[in-house]
This record gives structure tokens, C-alpha cells and sequence, in this order.
């Protein structure tokens, strides 16, 4: 990496579509922060100082020596900004669920922008009155509202680092692995390569008991207080760790939750939510298709537990609307 | 090993014509020139008219050798026909048969599509497909496994006995299991047999008796297989030999025990329900083995606690009241499964009233009446065991050819109602109707009995009967059972009273051969009849190595073609015995340990039993999963049941997957626009 020694490397983060976590998480690393600060120069981070785009646009290209990009990509400013940033940045960081594989706002993918937007501005908490509406087709910069794509769909990324938010203790790794590659004590992974994060899945770091599976009926948290102690699969309630890439120290299941997946999928594993159902598929129990019928019946939202963090990252990407 | 991508990658592409079956529908030379100019790695593309000739094939040869050919793909009939052939090609020229890819522009392409444009669009697709997969194919070393010259035949019919008779003789080892306390099958029950009218018996009993006898037979009656591990060449199976109650070693099949037994029981097997046994029984007299066993749930020492009147009669003392079943494994290399036929049961039409009207007899029921060992000594008699029918209708067809029921032919009922024809004007003299749709007698000399039976002044209806009754219209029908017919060689409805009715019941496959197929790993046809590897040219065999199928579990047959294919797949199995060892495909699972978190998910998938868990405390899991390489089959279940990704089906890579998927939607980012243009899938 180079590094000249006499200025500080620079260090930005910005947020597109997302929801402000992966910020936190940042934050929450404690005192790492002070180490951020210590070894980059903070030169652009919307949420924690202020800056304008044309500051961005003012620097040298490649000279963001680390930039972490949260959120997805959902209109053309965040696509332009995806552009920008990756033009000044040299390593550019698809940070947390949103930008890696489109995480809870992808699962707009499946409707049209009409329904997302009947939907998103008519809540009961919606408070406006003049019902007032973004337009579809407004064609400024700012404007038009797509179908969601992930960073890497957009521009080309160094580095992917899953979790809705990442832990703050793979961050922490994360960063001190930049610091130390940038005093040539450390070396950096293959670029393409998922960083903060294992290789194997959720259930591999997971301390449940597991036996031979068959499900007969489907649970949800909320109608029993499931066993500590079993394979919460087992229990009936769709656990999503088998599916997930580890990283997490099975913090959902150790909690008494189930994994809902926002590591997103294995390594080598293309369709999270493909494998997560043919997985869920072989173990349902029964022969007879009506049985089969009314156990499924007791997945409550396939699509969102499925896909809950990858849809627009799957094979499916997005329905026809 | 090349890389996928990478410049080496030399494929050669060879589209056949298949004289015009492919030839007339796409545009094969256009093909060939479309896929040399825009797929990625094409150093060849040629057409020919017959590639599995030997000039295609030596085209092949010639071509891997002069022009460092890495890869061929060639697009004809299915794998399935000629995968075999052109493997065989590439290995001759010195490249492993597995970098090779066959797509089908036959079965899937010309013969499903008449519009040309079409068809030579959905063939270039394909080809994209296959040329994009075989980049990311490996080299893979198939793998040999010894074949135990040991035999399990499962079923003692005539098909099962004629199957371990030739094998047997042969010199090699059979174990034959039969559920019922004796050989014979179906055929044990006849009288006589069509068209020879020969006696049944005469010509069965000797072959039960050598199969009984024989050195090379072990025979194990009253028994079933309850499990089945392994893959062809070293099967192991686990029998359970239902206890007899006796002891086989000092009976001498006297028969006293039968003679004494007080309790009768209605036989509702071999007698179909006419007759009685005793709770100790031997089926019929001639049973081999010639040892009874005593029905637990009808002897009255069983269910009361008193009785054993079978033991105070029996000279040697061999019942054994406490005797267990008894559990035995056998390894074996080949299975034949010769399970056979169920009867259609004729309640299932409640117009024909069999069950309520006490004159309507089943087929079943009309051979033990004929049979000169049966209840009634052979006379023809009706329900009350002594009146002698005036009038007989034989109804043809009961639960064949009918949607409602089977939509097949039973194949042997034509024939077999015509027996019962001969039989009953033979044995009563009586009046008797054959009420038919078709008469079917295809057969060698099955013609020339139905004019005899004709000639033996036997009355046809042609006409499928609507209904058996006894409610009575006109006069000279009172105490009649009247059939209501159209005769439609005349045009018209008629009512035919009659003392007796015989159904001519359909075969049905047994009614657990679901269950039976899926132990030993092949599955059935719609109709429920076990699947043959190809209807014409692969009759015995199965999709399953190692398990071969003969007689009427197939399809309805009658002696002669169940004895055929119990020779038929002795002579296969025989032959894989002479090879004494086999290759198989190397197409297999494999669990990349490091990624498997124990989740368990695969554990109960596989259908060969392959997978098993190995425990590892060490693992977070508990441990690890894993698969045998011997008995894996390469299903893929598995591979698409793991979460993880942990598993993976080798010949079957998801990179191989999906290269073949975007390939055969045409996307090809190396020649995008190339292929955009061209493109109807894109
Ligand atoms: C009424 C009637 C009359 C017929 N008349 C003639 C005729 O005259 N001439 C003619 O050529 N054909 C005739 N047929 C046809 C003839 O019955 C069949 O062709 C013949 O019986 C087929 O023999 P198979 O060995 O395939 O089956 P089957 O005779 O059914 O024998 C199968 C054997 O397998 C055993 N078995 C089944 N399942 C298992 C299991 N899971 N484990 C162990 N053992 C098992 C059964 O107990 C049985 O012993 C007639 C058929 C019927 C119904
Ligand atoms: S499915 Fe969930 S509860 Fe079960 S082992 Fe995996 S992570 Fe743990
Ligand atoms: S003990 Fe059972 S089998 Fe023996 S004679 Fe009595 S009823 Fe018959
Ligand atoms: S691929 Fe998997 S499920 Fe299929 S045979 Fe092999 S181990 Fe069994
Ligand atoms: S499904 Fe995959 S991860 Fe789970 S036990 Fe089987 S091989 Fe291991």
C-alpha cells in the first residue's frame, strides 16, 4: 500500500440507501476511533463532520486511502456518489448488509417503485397531510428512484464486509488490518475478498445441540419461550444460521433468537435465500402434500424470511413489476 | 487442469444431423458456423450427418489430436443413447471422457419443435450452454468396484424361481426371498394355464421342488428384505425370516399338526377368500418348503394361552411356540426383483356388485373353484357349494381399460377369460357368455385357442357391461343376476340373466410396491408398475445399477413373458457377475469439511444412504458430516440440501451450473453484442 509517511492516509464514510447503523456500529467501537483518527485523516463523513460533494469532487483521484460505503444503491445520487467514490478512493469498502447485498430496503425489489412509494408514504405513522409523493420520473440528479442494486452491482469494490450492522469487533479487526497493512506490517486480503468475517456459517459457531432434523410445524418467537439448549431449526422456528456466513459469534441464537441472516450467504454460496429454502424444504416432515401444504402454511412472509438481507444480490434480483 | 477461462481452453463442437430427424428441423450447418464464430474457446465447429458413426467419431479423434482439442462438445440425440459413444471417443484420442459435454438437440430441440427458426434458435441456446459448462469441466478418474457373485432374487412367483433356477444353475450363489410361507406365486393357484390348458401344477412343482433343493439356492420363505445399503456390485441386505413357530431342522412336513388344529380360519390368500385353512397351515399341498407355520394371530394357543394340540400330535416335537423371527444380513452384487401383481379389487365397482351379490365370483376366486386341489375339488358350483350354473357370463375387462380405474390393458385377461370359458362349458356344461371389448390374443397360438373356444359354441357379446344386479324386470329373470350390456356388433341394450358372473379382474402393482421400489432405490410408473431402464431395448434393467426387475411387478404379463424376463435378467446379472469388477461414473458428493457447521440438515436426504455423521466434540457443531464415496450415486440431493454450500456434487459444480444456465440464455459478456444480435433468449 503506498504511503508515503508524511501526511496521514484519508479516511471517508458515506451512507446511501440505508439506515444509519452501520454509522453506529462505527461509533461503537469505542475507543478504536481515537485510532482512526490517529492514523487518517477524516475527509469526508456526512454523518460525523461536515462536508460538501464538491469538497469530494475537489480531490486528487485515489487519494481516499480507506473508504467504508454503507447503504445500497436506490436512486441517482447514490449511484453518483458511488461513482465519485470509488474514483478517489483506493480501497473502496461495500460496507455492511445494504451495500453488499441489499439488506431489508432490496426487499422493495419486489414490488413496483409505485407500490414502494403507496406504501413507504402511507403508514399509519405518515404524517402528511398535503399527501404529498416523490415523482418517479423526475429526472433530476436527485430524482429518480430505481430498482435497488448493491455497490459492486454499480461500481467495481475492493473489499465486502457483510452484517446489518457488521459487528464493531470485525470492524475493529477490519481497521486495525488497514493500519498495520499501511505500516507494512500486515498484508491485505485478495481484493474481491469478504473481510470481517469467517468462511464457514452461523450454525458453525453456534453452541446448540443438533440431531437429525424433520419439521413438523412451524413456530414463531413470539408464541413460546423456545429450549436454550436445541437446535432452534428443530424447535420449528426458521433459523437462518445454516445459510449465513459466521462472523457473528451466533449472537442471535446465544441470545435465544433465531440467525435471520444478515451475514448473508456462505462463502462459495451464490442464492442465500435458494439455499436457506432448499434446506428448509428437505427437512419438512410428512408425505402427504396436503400435510406438507399446512406445514408451509406456517412460514409466515417466505420472501422476506428468505431473502431478508440478499434479494437484490440472489439469482432473483428483483421481480418483474 | 486448464482454468475455465483461460486462453487453453481449446473446444471442438460437433453438430449432428441425425439423418433428417435433426437435420430437417434445425439448420445444423448454420449452427455449427454461429457457434465457431461467437462462443468463447471454439477452435472447431463442424456438422455432420451421423456423428455416432465411426466416421464422426474418428472426426473427433482426428481433431483432438491434429488441433489440441481440450474440451468437445457434441449436440445430437441425449446422453442417455450416446454419452457413452463419444467419451468412448475422446478417451481413445487421449482426453479424459469427462471434459466432454453432450447436449440434446433431439429429444429436447427437433423432435419438440416444428418451427425451423425456432428450433435452430433453442439449439444454438443449448450449445451456448454446453460450451460454457465444459470449460469449467474437470478430468475425473471413474471408479472400479468388485461385483459379489452372490444373488438376491426377491419374490418366489414363477419369474423369481426361473431368475434363480438360471443363476443357480449357472453356478453362482442365490439367496430367494418370498414373503408367503411358500413358492409359486400366482401361478400356484391355477388349475390350468392358457393356452395349452397344461396343468398348472404339473409344470410348476418341479420347479419349485429344484429351486427348493438346489445347492447354489438358499431359500428363505416367510421372509422379507428390510434393508437395502450398498450400490451394484456389493449390496447389503438385511432379511427378517418371519418365525414359523417350528423347527425346520426335525419337521418332516407330515402334516399331522395341520390335520389336528382345530382352528379354522378362512384363507383369504391362496384360497381368494373360498376355502379354509388351519391356523397351522401349508398354503396348498405341494408347498415348498414343505414346512407349515402357525398364524399368531388365528391360533387360538396365541391368542387364549391353551391349546397346543399341534405340539401333542407332532411325532418329531418340532413346534417351537417361543421361537423369534430371526434377522440375517447378506451381501449380494445384484438384486432382481420379481415381486409381481396385485388383483384389482372388484368392490371398486359397485355396479358389478362382487361382494354383495353372493354369484358374482372374482378371477381369482374362479381358479381355486376350477382347481382340482381347491375347495370344492374343482367342481364349478355356485356360492352355496353344491348348485351347478345353467347360465355363466364372463365379464372381460373389470377395472382395465377404464378411466375410472386402470387406464391399461391387463394383458392377460382376454386370454384367461377364455379358459374360464372352456373350463365351465367343460365342467357344467352351462350356457356361457364372454361380454368383451376387444379380444386381444396376440400371442404364439393365442389366435387359434380363442377360434377354438368359439367353436366350442361359446356366445361373444361385444360390449363393456354396465351393470351386474338382481333386481328383477322382466319375466324369466327371477333368481337370475342380470347383466345389463350393450351388444354394439348389434346396436342394442340386453339384459342376459345368468346363475354365475365372473369378473375378469385387472392386475394392479402390488399394493406396496411404492414402498418396495424405494428400498432397493427405483421408482415406478404412473400407473404404479416398478420402471424399466428403456421400454424396448432395456426391459429388465433399472435406473438403479444393480437392481434389474422381471415378471408381472413390471407390467401385466402372463407365464411365458414372465419367464422370459426372469431369464432375461439372470442372464444380465450373470454377465455382470463374469466381469467380476465394474467402473462406475465418478460423478459424486463430497463434503468440504471445513465449511460443514454439522447443521444436520443433509442427514436424512440421501436416498442410498451415503451420508453419515461423524461426532467431533471439537466442533462447535458436534461434528462433521460425511459422505462415502461408495455408495454416493451422485443424486445431488444433498448437494442442493446443504445451507452452507459445504457440499458439492462433482460433474455437477455450481460453477458448472451456472455457466451452462448463462450460457443457454445466451449471455456471453466475451461476444456480447455478437450474440445479442443473434439472440431470440436473451
Ligand atoms: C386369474 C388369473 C389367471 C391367470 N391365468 C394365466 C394362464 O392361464 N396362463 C398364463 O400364462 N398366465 C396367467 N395369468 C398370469 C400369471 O398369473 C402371471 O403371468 C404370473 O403369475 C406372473 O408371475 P410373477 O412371478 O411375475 O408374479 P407373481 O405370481 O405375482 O409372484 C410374485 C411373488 O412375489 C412374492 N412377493 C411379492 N412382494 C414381495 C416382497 N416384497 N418380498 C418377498 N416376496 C414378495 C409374492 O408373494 C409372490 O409369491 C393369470 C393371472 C390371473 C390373475
Ligand atoms: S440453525 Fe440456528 S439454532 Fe440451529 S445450529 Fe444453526 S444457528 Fe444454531
Ligand atoms: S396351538 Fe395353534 S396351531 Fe397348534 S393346534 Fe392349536 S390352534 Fe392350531
Ligand atoms: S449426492 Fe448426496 S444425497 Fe445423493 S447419493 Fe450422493 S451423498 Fe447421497
Ligand atoms: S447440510 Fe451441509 S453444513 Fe449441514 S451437516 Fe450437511 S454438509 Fe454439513
Amino acid at each position: 500500500m503506498a504511503h508515503n509517511g508524511e501526511s496521514k492516509p484519508k479516511f471517508a464514510m458515506y451512507w446511501a440507501a440505508s439506515c444509519g447503523g452501520c454509522e453506529i456500529a462505527v461509533l461503537n467501537t469505542h475507543e478504536l476511533i481515537l485510532e482512526v483518527d490517529a492514523n487518517f485523516d477524516v475527509v469526508f463523513w456526512p454523518v460525523a463532520m461536515d462536508a460538501k460533494y464538491h469538497d469530494v469532487e475537489a480531490m486528487d483521484d485515489g487519494s481516499i486511502t480507506l473508504c467504508l460505503f454503507n447503504g445500497a444503491i436506490r436512486n441517482d445520487e447514490n449511484e453518483e456518489m458511488a461513482h465519485l467514490l470509488r474514483r478517489k478512493s483506493q480501497l473502496l469498502v461495500a460496507f455492511g448488509s445494504c451495500a453488499s447485498e441489499g439488506c431489508i430496503p432490496g426487499l422493495a425489489n419486489l414490488y413496483s417503485k409505485q407500490t414502494m412509494l403507496d406504501t413507504a408514504f402511507s403508514t399509519i405513522t405518515t404524517d402528511n397531510p398535503g399527501a404529498v409523493r416523490p415523482i418517479i420520473a423526475y429526472d433530476m440528479p436527485e430524482g429518480r428512484i430505481e430498482i435497488l442494486r448493491t455497490l459492486d452491482q454499480v461500481v467495481k469494490v475492493d473489499y465486502s464486509m457483510p452484517g446489518c450492522p457488521p459487528e464493531s469487533h470485525q470492524i475493529a479487526a477490519v481497521v486495525r488490518l488497514v493500519i498495520d497493512a499501511l505500516h507494512g506490517n500486515a498484508a491485505l486480503p485478495p481484493r474481491g475478498a469478504v473481510i470481517g468475517a469467517g468462511d464457514s456459517t452461523v450454525c458453525d459457531e453456534c453452541r446448540r445441540t443438533r440431531s437429525e432434523k424433520t419439521i413438523t410445524e412451524f413456530r414463531r418467537m413470539a408464541t413460546f419461550q423456545p429450549d436454550p439448549v436445541q437446535c432452534l431449526l428443530e424447535q420449528g422456528i426458521l433459523c437462518s444460521g445454516m445459510a449465513t456466513r459466521s462472523g457473528c459469534d451466533a449472537r442471535c441464537p446465544s441470545a435465544n433468537m433465531p440467525c435471520i441472516g444478515c451475514y448473508g450467504p456462505a462463502a462459495g454460496v451464490v442464492d442465500q435465500g435458494a439455499r436457506m429454502m432448499s434446506a428448509v424444504a428437505s427437512v419438512i416432515g410428512g408425505n402427504d402434500p396436503k400435510e406438507i401444504r399446512a406445514i408451509m402454511r406456517g412460514i409466515a412472509d417466505p420472501a422476506g424470511t428468505f431473502y431478508r438481507f440478499s434479494l437484490p444480490s440472489s439469482l432473483l434480483r428483483h421481480a418483474k413489476v | 487442469m486448464i482454468p475455465a477461462n483461460s486462453d487453453d481452453v481449446r473446444i471442438g463442437v460437433y453438430v449432428c444431423q441425425c439423418g433428417s430427424n435433426i437435420g430437417s428441423v434445425v439448420d445444423c450447418e448454420g449452427v455449427a458456423a454461429w457457434a465457431g464464430e461467437n462462443l468463447p474457446h471454439v477452435a472447431v465447429a463442424r456438422e455432420n450427418k451421423f456423428m455416432c458413426s465411426s466416421l464422426g467419431q474418428e472426426m473427433i479423434e482426428k481433431d483432438i489430436r491434429e488441433l489440441g482439442l481440450n474440451r468437445v462438445v457434441v449436440a445430437a440425440c441425449s446422453p442417455h443413447l450416446h454419452e457413452a459413444t463419444f467419451r468412448g471417443a475422446c478417451q481413445r484420442a487421449g482426453l479424459n471422457p469427462f471434459l466432454f459435454d453432450m447436449v440434446s438437440i433431439r429429444e429436447q430441440v427437433s423432435w419438440v419443435n416444428t418451427d425451423k427458426g425456432i428450433a435452430t434458435e433453442k439449439a444454438k441456446a443449448l450449445i451456448s450452454g454446453g460450451v460454457r459448462r465444459v470449460a469449467h469441466n474437470e478430468p475425473l478418474d471413474p471408479i472400479t468396484v468388485k461385483i459379489d457373485p452372490n444373488v438376491l432374487v426377491v419374490g418366489g412367483g414363477i419369474a423369481g424361481i426361473q431368475a434363480a433356477l438360471e443363476i443357480a444353475d449357472a453356478g453362482y450363489h442365490v439367496y430367494l426371498v418370498e414373503r408367503e410361507p411358500s413358492l409359486g406365486g400366482h401361478m400356484a393357484q391355477f388349475d390350468k394355464t392358457f393356452p395349452t390348458l397344461d396343468c398348472s401344477a404339473c409344470i410348476l412343482t418341479p420347479k419349485m421342488f429344484t429351486a427348493g433343493n438346489h445347492k447354489n439356492i438358499t431359500l428363505l420363505t416367510y421372509s422379507e428384505v428390510e434393508k437395502v445399503d450398498g450400490y451394484i456390485g456389493n449390496f447389503t441386505v438385511r432379511i427378517r425370516q418371519k418365525a414359523r413357530k417350528l423347527n425346520t431342522a426335525t419337521c418332516t412336513g407330515c402334516g399331522l399338526c395341520e390335520e389336528k388344529c382345530p382352528k379354522k380360519v378362512i384363507d383369504d390368500v391362496f384360497e381368494a377368500g373360498l376355502g379354509y385353512r388351519k391356523a397351522i397351515y401349508r398354503p396348498f399341498p405341494q408347498a415348498v418348503p414343505k414346512y407349515p407355520v402357525i398364524d399368531t394371530e388365528n391360533c387360538t394357543y396365541f391368542q387364549r394361552g391353551t391349546c397346543k394340540v399341534c405340539q401333542k400330535f407332532c411325532p418329531t416335537g418340532a413346534i417351537d411356540f417361543g421361537q423369534e423371527d430371526e434377522v440375517l444380513t447378506v451381501n449380494v452384487g445384484n438384486i432382481i426383483l420379481a415381486t409381481g401383481f396385485d388383483l384389482f379389487d372388484c368392490r371398486r365397482i359397485p355396479q358389478y356388485g362382487y361382494g354383495r351379490l353372493a354369484n358374482v365370483f372374482t378371477s381369482l376366486e374362479f381358479e381355486r373353484l376350477s382347481n382340482a386341489a381347491g375347495p370344492t375339488g374343482g367342481k364349478v358350483v355356485l356360492r352355496d357349494g353344491v348348485s351347478v350354473p345353467q347360465t355363466v357370463c364372463i365379464v372381460h375387462c373389470a377395472g382395465s381399460r377404464d378411466r375410472n380405474y386402470n387406464k391399461y390393458c391387463s394383458a392377460i385377461c382376454c386370454m384367461q377369460s377364455l379358459k374360464f370359458a372352456h373350463l365351465v362349458k367343460e365342467r357344467t356344461g352351462a350356457r356361457v357368455y364372454n361380454c368383451y371389448i376387444d379380444i386381444r390374443t396376440p400371442a404364439k397360438a393365442y389366435d387359434e385357442f380363442y377360434q377354438h373356444i368359439i367353436e366350442e359354441g361359446i356366445i361373444f357379446v361385444r360390449g363393456k357391461v354396465a351393470e351386474v344386479t338382481d333386481a328383477v324386470r322382466l319375466a324369466g329373470e327371477e333368481g337370475k343376476l342380470i347383466v345389463q350390456v350393450e351388444d354394439t356388433l348389434v346396436g342394442k341394450q340386453r339384459r342376459i340373466p345368468v346363475d354365475m358372473v365372473i369378473l375378469s379382474a385387472g392386475l394392479e402393482p402390488r399394493y406396496d410396491a411404492k414402498e418396495v421400489g424405494k428400498l432397493f432405490g427405483i421408482s415406478c410408473s404412473m400407473d404404479g408398475w416398478f420402471i424399466e431402464r428403456h421400454p424396448k431395448l432395456d426391459p429388465v434393467a433399472t435406473m438403479t445399477d444393480g437392481i434389474f426387475i422381471a415378471g408381472s411387478c413390471q407390467g401385466p404379463k402372463d407365464i411365458p413373458a414372465a419367464v422370459a424376463q426372469g431369464a432375461a435378467a439372470a442372464a444380465r446379472v450373470q454377465g455382470l457377475i463374469s466381469r467380476r469388477e465394474i467402473t462406475l461414473e465418478p460423478v459424486r458428493a463430497q463434503v468440504d469439511e471445513a465449511k460443514c457447521s454439522g447443521c444436520r440438515i443433509c442427514n436424512t436426504m440421501c436416498p442410498f444412504n451415503a451420508i453419515s455423521f461423524r461426532a467431533d466434540p471439537t466442533r462447535p457443531g458436534g461434528g462433521v458430516t460425511e459422505i462415502n464415496p461408495a455408495l454416493c450415486q451422485g443424486c445431488g440431493t444433498c448437494v442442493a440440501a446443504c445451507p452452507a454450500g459445504a457440499i458439492r456434487g462433482t460433474h455437477f459444480t455450481d460453477e458448472q451450473i451456472m455457466a451452462q444456465i448463462e450460457g443457454v440464455l445466451l449471455r456471453n459478456p466475451a461476444r456480447e453484442h455478437a450474440v445479442e444480435k443473434e439472440a431470440v433468449y436473451a
